[in-house]
Formats: structure tokens, C-alpha cells, sequence
């Protein structure tokens, strides 16, 4: 059967290579040259990653200030989802009503959540005679609240899967050995949806920190650029900057290896504490 | 048996393959469209992307949202006299650069493109062909709006256009009538103490007049702050660079002092102070907000261009007649300045893709010759784009005919007073103009200092300018 492995591969090759592998590859040689569009590159070494850092500030401190939001809506999401499927995997009438509720935001897109959200938070500083544009921390607060509105319900049905497959004798067994509620819950049941929490993490986590449609629809980085995050400076710095591209690209790179780098760090780190059955 | 396991599978391996490279092409087809609608509004492409045929195909990539129906008229029009396809792709406001940067990288690339003067020239150097010898350059009133570069000519002004307050003379007819009002016509107001004067005792009254405020809001969301870091700006630095002598097409221009911040800082603050929205929300208010304000009469006055009309027009419930509609001079307090005119110039300048081919090249400068010189071509240009066309080919009485139109047209014909010509074609580059705008918001907000603006713009200048 080895002869057909072309067959049935050769589509989602084809696929990985075109929409992946070969834009992947381009961005990098691009973020050594400087061009207007991406076919007249003129090779200029890693002038572009200097100028990334140099030029302005502004990556630095979209670094920070994504890094200050990933942590707030790490943490955020997880805890609240977690307790949100603890308590939907209790026998309370409408737990399949509360879930799909719960969920329903994550099927509404980034720009339109961004915007939904524009109105009711100016609407709210209204009333003080502000808006969202006014403070940086505005923005900052307004993002966490939106991200935790729109990833909790997905993280929260991971977790209600992985809360319903621990199998009810270790629960019965700990019970029978005097362990209360809390200890159970120390000891059983989050031990036992470390798998979950991998994975919970890992989207989250990267989610935050690639965040993009919610930051532009939100506040476009207003006021100035304090509020913009990675994703957003990179998109500015190619598109609205002439001359520019090069060094969108080089951030592009730059912000790849972050990414790339949490992500394995955290990988390594949760599965660690992952217990077999 | 095993024959036909073997003869099945390959009919589906290939099927898959065959319905897969189909799905590639059906989307190649149709990427033309799909990939500048990116940010926003849909690309209204003329004329169906399949039909091009023998006859050859234009693709213009306009830079108006406001007129891209009127294109699709065009379009057909001008197919069906000559053949040829027009597909004209629209960018969604604010975004023309970065769809001009990704469709220029195709196959299929624009041939005919706008820039926005010598600095959008010096982007796009590398793809501007000479238009020296174009009829429709010959056709140029005034030769020296157009941008040039050596002995070459690189950009053709397709439109003059003019920008200053817009009022609603309803409303300031209300006011002269009452008693104690501080002008009796509108020919009194011929600068800015007169102006803030009237203005602040129109606050003073806005009851009576019924309205929420003299100015509609000054826009400064990200993206909408045009009006201010743009428009405005314009004047201190038009009578700096007066002041100064300075060569506009040298590099003189790469520095400012910024030295009428004060004149700026008056009709800003006016604006702020007078205004429909207090100064701390105007971080989330649009043109559109804007227009729509001054369209229901909550407001008298905006600043802004003749481009307007269609917009205030089209604003559901317009209160505004058309016979009321008006432009004035934007004054800041600067000497001699009752001899100010409105703002006159274009940011639009006809552009033609050096790398595409002779013949399409040769196609895109027949129609742009068709559009400005033939009958029916000045008639969509007078009548559907509305344009004030700079070309001798273009008589007296083909002029569009909306209100602000003529206003611009009014103020040109009026030799006693002078045009500020738009020199904002100078300024540096968009970051400027963004990060100067924020600061505006800053301002607006009370977080920011006015010196630390003035010291922003002078900085960020000299920065932008030494990239």
C-alpha cells in the first residue's frame, strides 16, 4: 500500500506547503531585505531586526503591555472556566442550557466581539464622561474582559470533558478515606485534569499573546499606540508605515520565536505534572 | 476483486487531486476581489473579473469610497463603447497603501493607481512611469500641480478640491437676526477674533438656535483625525514655509519649527471648546459622527472639504437645504489673514504602473483620455464623480453643480483673496500624521501638555523626515 502514501497525502501537502511552509519561509528571507512589495526585495542583512528595536519604542512596549495582558487572562480564563465547569458538572437542572450559554460567545467573531464591546464599555464611561480612548488601563481592562467573555465557555467545555472522565471510584475512593471537598479537589480531581489544563493553557496562552482582532476592533491601540499589543504594532509597522515592511517583518520573526518558545516552555511544564490513570 | 480495490482507489486519489486543484483555481479567479475587501467594505470590482477577454482589461485601483458606484457606471459605459474592461477595486477608507502594497505584488497588478503627491512618489518610485507625454497631461491647466521628478512627469492632479468650515447658513442667519448678536453677516467674519467672538456668543446661545453645539465633533478616533492632523495642520505650516521662503521640492522641508503653534492651538481649542461632544469622548467619534451631526442641523459649522456634500446629502433626516450650505476661510489668528482663502489643491494624482505592459499601459492613458477629453467621459466627471477637473478640455459650463462645488469654485474666481495651496503633501509620512493626531487626542483629553505637543511635532517631523 506504500505506493499510494503520494495519493493521500499529496492534498494536505499541497495545502501546508502553499497557505504555510513557503509564506513562512518568504517572511523570513523578507525580514532581511527591505522591499515596497514582496516580490522586489533588496537584501540588507539585519538592519531590519536593529531597526525593529531601535527605530522607536513602540515594540518594546507593545511587548510589555501584551505580556502584562497574557498574564491577567491566563490566569483569568483558566480559573473562572474551571470553576464555571466544576459547577456545571453537578447534577443542577439547565447545566446543559448554562453550557451551551457559556459557550455561545466563542462562535462570534474577534472585529464584531470588538466592536459589540467598543459600545457597552463607552457606554458605561459615559456616564463619567469619558471613553475608551481616555486611559490605557481602559483598554487594558476592556481586553481582559472581553477575551475572558469569549474564551472562558471554550475553555470550560474542555474542562467538563475532562472533569466528567475521572471515573467516579477514585472520587468515591477518597471520600471513603475522610478526604473533604477541598482536599479532593487538591488531591483527585485536579491531578487528574492536568491533561486538560494542558491544553486549556496552551490555547489561552496563545491566544492572549497573538491576540489581534479584538485589539484593533476595540481601541486600535488608543490613546497613541499604549494600548497595542504584538500583533497589532507588527500589522501598523508593515502596513502603515512606507519603507517599513522589512522591519514588520523582522518583529513578525522576532515575535514568532516568543511564541513559539512559551508555548514549548509551557508544553514542557504542564505536561510534567500530568498523572497517567 | 483486488483490481478493482486498486482501480477504485486511484479514481478517488485522482478525484481529490482534480477537485482540489480546482478549488485552487476557482480562488485564484477570484482573488482580485476577495483580497483588498480585507479590512473593511466590500470591493465593488466594475465589471465581472471573468470577462476579460481579446480586448484587454484595466484594472484601476480607486481610491474614493464615495464615488465607487459611480465607476461601475463607467465602467460600463466604457465598455461598451470601446471593449475594453475597466475593474476598478475600491480600498476601504484609510486603507489604500497597505491594498495598493499587497495587490501591487500580484500578477494581476493595478496599472492605473493614485499617489498622494511627492511623498507618495518617492514609495512608489519604482513604479511610476513617465506620463510626460500623455494627452491628458497636455490637457493640465497648470502644469506645475503635477508631481515631477527631473524632466519626468510621474503624477497627473485629476481633481482640485478645497476644504474649509462648512456652515449652515440657516442657522447663522438665526443668529445675526437675534439682538445683541456680535455680526450682522457673515462678510464680518474675515478672522479668528471676529470668529471666536461670534462662536462663543453662539455657545452662549445655543438654546435659542437650537443647537447642541457651534462645531460638530472633532473627530480623533485613530483613522478619522485626518480633519486635524492633516487638514488643519496645513495652515500653520503653509505660512511657515511662506514665512520662510522655503523651496517646497528641496529639502527644506524636512524640519519645522512649528513656529504658528499658537495659531493652531486658537481654532483647535475653539473647536473643542464649542463643540457638540466635550472634549473628553472625542477619542471614539468618526467623520461620519461628524457629518451626520452638522446634516441634522445639531450643529452649524464643520470643517471640512467640498468631498462633503455627498455625505451630508446622503445622511438620513438632512436637515441641511442646499442653498444653505456654505464654505468660510479657516482662520488662526495670523496676520493679514482677512485676505485668506480657503484651502485649494488635490492629494489625488493619477499614477501608471511602469511594470505592467506596454499595452496595458497604453490602455490605462486611452482611458484616462477617454474620461477627461471625449463627451461623455467630462460628462461622468462633471456630473456623476463631481469633480473639478484641472484640464483646459473641461468649458465653463461643465462644472459640477453641488453646493459645495461651487463654493470652491466661488473662492477660486475671487482674486482678491488667496488660496492656501495643500502643502500637507509635504509632511512627512502617515506615523507622523498618527502619532500627531493621538497627541491631538491627548491634548483634547487634558493628559497632554501643549508645549509637549508643539515639541512632538517638531520632533517627530525631523524623525520621520531622516528615515
Amino acid at each position: 500500500m506504500k505506493k499510494y502514501f503520494a495519493f493521500f497525502t499529496l492534498p494536505t501537502v499541497l495545502a501546508f506547503l502553499i497557505a504555510f511552509l513557503i509564506p513562512f519561509l518568504m517572511g523570513i528571507y523578507l525580514s532581511f531585505t527591505k522591499f515596497t512589495t514582496v516580490n522586489d526585495a533588496h537584501w540588507v542583512g539585519f538592519s531590519n531586526y536593529i531597526r525593529a528595536f531601535t527605530s522607536d519604542q513602540d515594540f518594546l512596549n507593545t511587548l510589555v503591555f501584551t505580556v502584562k495582558f497574557t498574564i491577567v487572562s491566563v490566569v483569568l480564563i483558566n480559573v473562572l472556566a474551571f470553576a464555571l465547569a466544576l459547577l456545571l458538572t453537578r447534577k443542577i437542572p439547565g447545566t446543559n442550557i448554562f453550557r451551551t450559554v457559556f459557550f455561545m460567545p466563542n462562535l462570534i467573531g474577534g472585529i464584531i466581539l470588538g466592536y459589540i464591546w467598543q459600545l457597552i464599555i463607552n457606554g458605561v464611561l459615559a456616564t463619567f464622561g469619558v471613553d475608551i480612548t481616555f486611559d490605557a488601563s481602559f483598554g487594558f481592562w476592556g481586553l481582559v474582559v472581553l477575551m475572558n467573555w469569549q474564551m472562558i465557555g471554550y475553555m470550560m467545555i474542555i474542562y467538563v470533558a475532562g472533569l466528567q472522565s475521572i471515573s467516579s471510584d477514585l472520587i468515591e475512593a477518597s471520600k471513603i478515606d475522610g478526604a473533604n471537598s477541598w482536599q479532593t479537589l487538591k488531591s483527585v480531581t485536579i491531578p487528574m485534569v492536568m491533561p486538560s489544563v494542558t491544553i486549556c493553557t496552551f490555547l489561552t496562552l496563545t491566544n492572549s499573546f497573538k491576540l489581534f482582532d479584538q485589539n484593533f476592533a476595540l481601541t486600535a491601540g488608543a490613546p497613541g499606540n499604549s494600548s497595542a499589543m504584538l500583533a497589532l504594532d507588527i500589522y501598523n509597522t508593515f502596513y502603515g508605515r512606507m519603507g517599513y515592511e522589512g522591519v514588520g517583518q523582522a518583529k513578525a520573526v522576532v515575535f514568532f520565536i516568543i511564541v513559539a518558545l512559551i508555548a514549548l516552555v509551557q508544553i514542557r511544564l504542564t505536561r510534567s505534572r500530568e498523572v497517567e490513570n | 476483486m483486488k483490481r478493482f480495490k486498486k482501480i477504485l482507489a486511484l479514481t478517488l486519489a485522482t478525484a481529490t487531486i482534480i477537485s482540489m486543484a480546482a478549488g485552487c483555481g476557482g480562488a485564484a479567479g477570484s482573488s482580485s476581489t476577495a483580497a483588498s475587501a480585507a479590512p473593511a467594505s466590500e470591493a465593488p470590482s466594475g465589471a465581472a473579473s471573468t470577462a476579460a477577454t481579446g480586448s484587454g482589461e484595466i484594472y484601476y485601483l480607486n481610491f474614493k469610497p464615495e464615488i465607487a458606484d459611480v465607476y461601475k457606471k463607467i465602467a460600463d459605459a466604457y465598455k461598451a463603447e470601446t471593449g475594453v474592461t475597466l475593474k476598478v477595486v475600491t480600498a476601504a477608507s484609510g486603507t489604500y497603501e497597505q491594498t495598493l502594497k499587497s495587490e501591487m505584488a500580484k500578477t494581476d497588478a493595478p496599472v492605473l493607481f493614485q499617489i498622494n503627491g511627492p511623498k507618495g512618489y518617492a514609495n512608489w518610485k519604482d513604479y511610476c512611469a513617465d506620463l510626460k507625454d500623455t494627452e491628458l497631461y497636455k490637457h493640465l491647466t497648470d502644469k506645475t500641480m503635477a508631481v515631477t521628478d527631473g524632466d519626468g512627469v510621474y503624477g497627473i492632479p485629476y481633481v482640485v478640491e478645497g476644504y474649509g468650515i462648512i456652515y449652515n447658513n440657516a442657522i447663522m442667519t438665526k443668529y445675526f437676526a437675534l439682538s445683541g448678536a456680535k455680526a450682522k453677516s457673515m462678510d464680518e467674519i474675515n478672522n479668528f477674533a471676529k470668529l471666536k467672538e461670534v462662536v462663543e456668543d453662539m455657545t452662549a446661545q445655543k438654546g435659542k438656535l437650537s443647537i447642541k453645539g457651534v462645531f460638530s465633533s472633532t473627530s480623533l478616533k485613530k483613522g478619522d483625525d485626518w480633519r486635524w492632523q492633516t487638514h488643519l495642520a496645513n495652515l500653520p505650516v503653509y505660512y511657515e514655509f511662506k514665512d520662510n521662503k522655503i523651496d517646497l521640492k528641496s529639502s527644506d522641508t524636512s524640519e519645522i519649527k512649528f513656529q504658528y503653534a499658537d495659531n493652531y492651538k486658537n481654532i483647535f481649542d475653539l473647536y473643542l471648546n464649542n463643540s457638540v461632544t466635550s472634549p473628553k469622548m472625542l477619542g471614539s467619534k468618526s467623520v461620519d459622527d461628524s457629518m451626520a451631526e452638522f446634516a441634522l442641523g445639531r450643529s452649524a459649522m464643520v470643517q471640512n472639504g467640498n468631498w462633503a456634500w455627498s455625505q451630508i446629502s446622503g445622511v438620513d433626516g438632512n436637515v441641511v437645504k442646499e442653498s444653505d450650505i456654505k464654505f468660510m476661510p479657516i482662520y488662526t489668528g495670523i496676520k493679514g489673514e482677512e485676505k485668506q482663502s480657503i484651502c485649494i489643491g488635490t492629494e489625488n494624482f493619477f499614477a501608471i504602473n511602469k511594470k505592467a505592459s506596454a499595452d496595458q499601459q497604453k490602455l490605462a492613458t486611452d482611458f484616462l483620455t477617454w474620461l477627461y477629453t471625449s463627451d461623455k467621459g467630462k460628462a461622468f466627471v462633471t456630473n456623476d464623480l463631481k469633480f473639478i477637473a484641472p484640464f483646459d478640455t473641461f468649458k465653463e459650463n461643465e462644472r459640477p453643480t453641488d453646493p459645495l462645488a461651487k463654493e470652491v469654485l466661488r473662492y477660486m474666481g475671487n482674486t482678491s483673496l488667496t488660496n492656501v495651496p495643500w502643502n500637507f503633501t509635504v509632511f512627512p509620512s502617515q506615523t507622523f500624521k498618527d502619532n500627531f493626531g493621538a497627541a491631538l487626542l491627548q491634548y483634547a483629553q487634558g493628559t497632554k501638555k501643549w508645549d509637549d505637543v508643539k515639541k512632538l511635532v517638531i520632533d517627530q517631523w525631523k524623525s520621520e523626515s531622516g528615515k
